[in-house]
């Protein structure tokens, strides 16, 4: 099927297998941030956004995409890296492998919960596993993350 | 994986349904595509309702209407939702898996699924819910569950009569975002109780003798254990049919005991 989807803002008009999954389609066309893996529709390393919402893309059908804006870490890039330096700075990158994933739902949850609690952010995040942490060098990092964009945000008000 | 020979965006319902039934064996209605893709279906023609506008979710006329392409995910934050019945349509859904999950699983998939685990569709039950197929028309969930599955027909939303009761879930898993091991929804208005069980592994079901033992004033306990003694459990991976009935002793009792208090938004 012939489908138009907007990746980061630039626009694909392609031809798809119709059982094609958006994940496959980013990764054909050069998205390689995105992940795939369990395949199982549990680990959110194939996180990205459909019109700014989180979904998992190893099972969101291509075609469903067609007309929709999605965006995937690329398109990220500032903000990634930012909170990227956090993640770092609390050793909590580790392998990497699920970082994407896990930093897609970070800024999300971000754009969603207004100043969460521990428990909410747990919550949020309880979608994206990492197999070499313990989840606590993140936690930490988010902590830190959320607080200095409180006060960056607090500043541009100010 | 699942394979799809054409995709097809309906204009209607009823271009849904004509295709549909022109080969019910072959031709299905996507849901959230979460489960679904992990079998290995042959589909000839794959239906995609998501240009129906069937993602709302309205009260009005004493009933809140939950359009079958409403996501788990909008259970939770749906303002409508949060201030009724206790809030047990978003606790419900709450530990299935994770947002980008929930983002993408449908109420229409999970319902029209009848799938055992179904968290919500144990809910909705305790609810007293009725659905609407776009054919068959509105029946109570409870008698849809108990047909024979077929698929062919469409579900186009659920109803949940807005009547001021207010509810509780419990459940317990393994892991956090497993699927639940059990399940028990419990919603009062006055005095008139509703007390269904999940995850038995089999389908969601009303318990009766606990439902009485409220409405006679017995206790939270009475009809956790009455729950227990009426209700069927089977063995799975991930419990056997003895844990389960305990679990419904005592996960029943704790819901009733939340809908004493309030229910669980409040």
């Amino acid at each position: 099927m012939k489908i138009k989807i907007t990746v980061n803002g630039e626009l694909f008009n392609k031809h798809v297998p119709n059982d094609m999954m958006l994940l496959d389609f980013l990764r054909k066309y050069g998205f390689h941030s995105v992940k795939r893996g369990c395949d199982t529709s549990n680990c959110g390393l194939c996180t990205v956004w459909v019109e700014g919402k989180p979904v998992l893309s190893c099972s969101y059908p291509a075609v469903r995409a067609d007309g929709k804006s999605v965006t995937t870490l690329e398109g990220l890039r500032p903000q990634a890296e930012e909170f990227g330096r956090f993640l770092v700075a609390q050793g909590a990158e580790q392998c990497g492998y699920c970082s994407p994933g896990f930093i897609m739902t970070v800024l999300a949850m971000e754009q969603e919960l207004e100043d969460p609690t521990e428990e909410e952010i747990l919550r949020y995040l309880s979608g994206n596993l990492c197999r070499c942490s313990g989840y606590t060098g993140q936690m930490r990092a988010i902590r830190a993350w959320l607080q200095h964009r409180k006060e960056q945000k607090g500043g541009e008000q100010a | 994986m699942y394979t799809i020979k054409s995709y097809v965006f309906p204009q209607s319902l009823e271009e849904a349904y004509e295709l549909l039934t022109k080969s019910p064996r072959n031709n299905l209605i996507l849901g959230g595509c979460c489960w679904l893709k992990m079998g290995s279906r042959r589909i000839q023609t794959a239906i995609d309702l998501t240009r129906l506008g069937l993602d709302e979710i309205r009260a009005a006329d004493g009933w809140v209407e939950i359009g079958a392409n409403v996501s788990l995910r909008r259970l939770e934050t749906d303002p409508i939702l949060k201030r009724r019945f206790g809030g047990i349509l978003g606790k419900s859904v709450s530990s299935i898996v994770g947002v980008q999950f929930r983002n993408c699983a449908t109420v229409g998939g999970s319902v029209f699924s009848r799938f055992g685990f179904s968290d919500v569709t144990c809910a909705l039950l305790a609810l007293e819910a009725t659905v609407v197929l776009h054919h068959a028309g509105e029946l109570p969930l409870a008698d849809f569950m108990a047909l024979p599955i077929r698929c062919d027909d469409i579900l186009v939303k659920v109803r949940i009569p807005d009547d001021g009761r207010t509810a509780a879930y419990e459940s317990m898993r393994r892991s956090s975002t497993d699927f639940p091991l059990l399940a028990a929804a419990v919603s009062r208005r006055g005095d008139a109780w509703t007390v269904s069980v999940g995850a038995r592994p089999a389908m969601a079901c009303r318990s009766q003798a606990a439902e009485r033992a409220l409405e006679a004033g017995q206790g939270a306990a009475a009809a956790g254990d009455a729950a227990a003694a009426e209700l069927t459990f089977g063995s799975n991976l991930r419990g056997s049919a003895a844990y389960r009935q305990e679990l419904a002793r005592v996960l029943v009792r704790r819901a009733a005991e939340t809908c004493m208090e309030g229910g669980n938004g409040q």
